[in-house]
């Protein structure tokens, strides 16, 4: 029998997830082909330049919608408490895996909220300034000063976005439970209890023997 | 006449051919001598086989209305009123201005969709063009035009086909009173700068060349009656540049943000070969429960008074 006896992730978040995982990484790739020539090669991933250029905006569109599904989902999971702020404080002693003195977080640390916060603006961002670029529909509604500025923001946005993706991915990696956590949706009590202290407190109260697990626990927390 | 050395490139960072050293071309455009006949946008549809669709007339004599990826020259009317209350005819053939550093190079993202030759022509390849319209947004005169039909960018040439083999531009061979000429953009300094002379002795005191130093000077010139004023001219720009926020795009900012993904990905490795994952330690594998052995909970006290349940 498996240890892995709460369900973190459901069936749908997780697929909602990785859809837009994989639209990022669609979006994102052919997005770096347009930003700077060392990176045009990436165009032959998707058809050439012509079909890059086509496909970008509509990938992009379609990553955004799909990431208001996991912002509806989540968002009420990503407010700050003030555990947060000094889990923060101790990010030192977090990066190098010495958990002692961390205060215990709920079912997001101060990093993943900090994550979820900025996805969400450079998505905004990137839709909005991505709608003036996007010459086949929309440019011409906008000056040339309000498309150079989109164009700027633009790169900018996917520059952090990017940037925090990488964070993210490596977070997972460093941080071991949390792919399978995502993959499948279970993690381990152990696993809850060291990372999410205060989501496994909540998602447990109710329990009459927390430490003898019956059956598994499904309640969202 | 110069070669086609192509010497920058679009999307291209290492560089050029620039060994060779030829002579730069330049098309110069007399204002004063235009009379707004249109025979030059006639040459440029016949020349270059395009056939824009016939629009709309909107009250003035501009016609079509705007360049487009049919129209690659525009002869733009304004009626100005000078200080004294005279009324100024101004005519000018819009047009790529064939910047020496063109804003549509440095924007493009597709590597030799543009290209400028040796001889400063600028021109447009629209087998490599991808119809990203990056060009639109670099230009400084607002000149490129995306077809609808195959969305791909389109502008003057200066007839480069032309040039390559020696003739002249088919705007300049058409010109009726002489006021667009072609030659060596040394030539054509010299002829707008005796034009000049003459102009002003005629009264108009600020007549001038416009070869805009802020795009390292242009292949297409203009002699302006008013050169103090190009704005006047239907929105020539007075001093064009490639926008700051065009500058800040395309430049030192692309390879620095590219530089600090790489950057990331090295930390992260780096941080999993030093610090090490964070793993689990899965200390409360669930036993199977031992059915011989009753556990007693310290904290429970149960009251079994007939005691029916002891063993």
């Amino acid at each position: 029998m498996s240890n892995k006896t709460i369900l973190r992730y459901t069936a749908n978040q997780r697929t909602n997830h990785w859809l837009v995982a994989i639209l990022f990484f669609m979006a994102g790739l052919s997005g770096l082909a347009l930003f700077h020539p060392s990176m045009f090669w990436l165009t032959h991933l998707f058809g050439g330049g012509p079909w890059t250029r086509i496909l970008h905006p509509f990938m992009g569109v379609l990553m955004f919608v799909l990431f208001l599904g996991l912002v509806l989902r989540f968002w009420r999971a990503n407010f700050f408490i003030d555990n947060d702020w000094k889990w923060m404080r101790r990010i030192d002693r977090v990066l190098v895996n010495d958990e002692e003195s961390v205060p215990p977080v709920g079912k997001y640390n101060a990093g993943q909220k900090l994550l979820f916060w900025t996805l969400l603006l450079c998505m905004l961002g990137l839709l909005f300034t991505g709608l003036v670029i996007w010459r086949a529909y929309f440019s011409a509604y906008f000056g040339i000063t309000v498309i150079r500025w989109a164009m700027l923001l633009h790169a900018l946005a996917g520059f952090v976005l990017i940037l925090s993706i990488i964070i993210h991915i490596y977070a997972g990696l460093w941080i071991k439970g949390s792919v399978d956590a995502m993959l499948h949706g279970w993690v381990s009590r152990a696993w809850a209890k060291k990372h999410h202290a205060l989501w496994y407190r909540e998602i447990t109260r109710d329990e009459p023997h927390p430490d003898v697990p019956e059956r598994p626990i499904t309640k969202k927390g | 006449m110069a070669s086609q050395d192509i010497i920058a490139r679009s999307a291209t960072t290492t560089v050029p051919p620039s060994v060779r050293n030829q002579q730069e071309v330049a098309k110069l455009i007399d204002t004063t001598k235009c009379i707004g006949c249109k025979a030059c946008q006639v040459a440029c549809s016949e020349w270059n086989e395009l056939r824009d669709e016939v629009g709309h007339n909107h009250g003035t004599y501009d016609n079509p209305q705007d360049l487009s990826a049919e129209t690659w020259t525009l002869m733009r009317f304004t009626e100005h009123e000078t200080d004294a209350g005279n009324l100024e005819w101004l005519i000018r053939k819009d047009g790529c201005m064939h910047c020496a550093e063109p804003g549509c190079l440095a924007a493009c993202p597709s590597p030799g969709a543009i290209i400028k030759h040796a001889n400063g022509i600028v021109d447009f390849d629209q087998d490599h063009c991808i119809g990203c319209g990056y060009c639109i947004t670099g230009c400084p005169f607002n000149i490129p035009r995306i077809s609808q039909k195959d969305h791909k960018a389109y502008k003057c040439t200066l007839c480069s086909d032309r040039v390559e083999v020696g003739l002249e531009p088919a705007c300049v061979k058409t010109c009726p009173t002489g006021a667009i000429v072609f030659g060596s953009k040394e030539d054509m300094k010299e002829h707008a700068a005796e034009r000049i002379v003459d102009l002003k002795s005629r009264g108009f005191d600020n007549a001038g060349l416009y070869d805009p130093e802020g795009v390292g000077g242009t292949h297409v010139m203009y002699v302006l009656h008013h050169a103090d004023t190009p704005k006047i001219y239907a929105g020539l720009p007075d001093a064009p540049t490639i926008s700051p926020l065009v500058g800040l795009w395309k430049g030192i900012s692309k390879p620095l943000g590219l530089l600090a993904m790489g950057a990331a990905v090295l930390a992260g490795f780096f941080h999993y070969v030093r610090i090490g994952p964070n793993r689990t330690e899965e200390d409360d594998h669930p036993a199977p429960p031992d059915t011989s052995v009753h556990v007693v909970d310290p904290a429970v006290h149960t009251f079994d008074p007939r005691g029916e349940d002891r063993p």
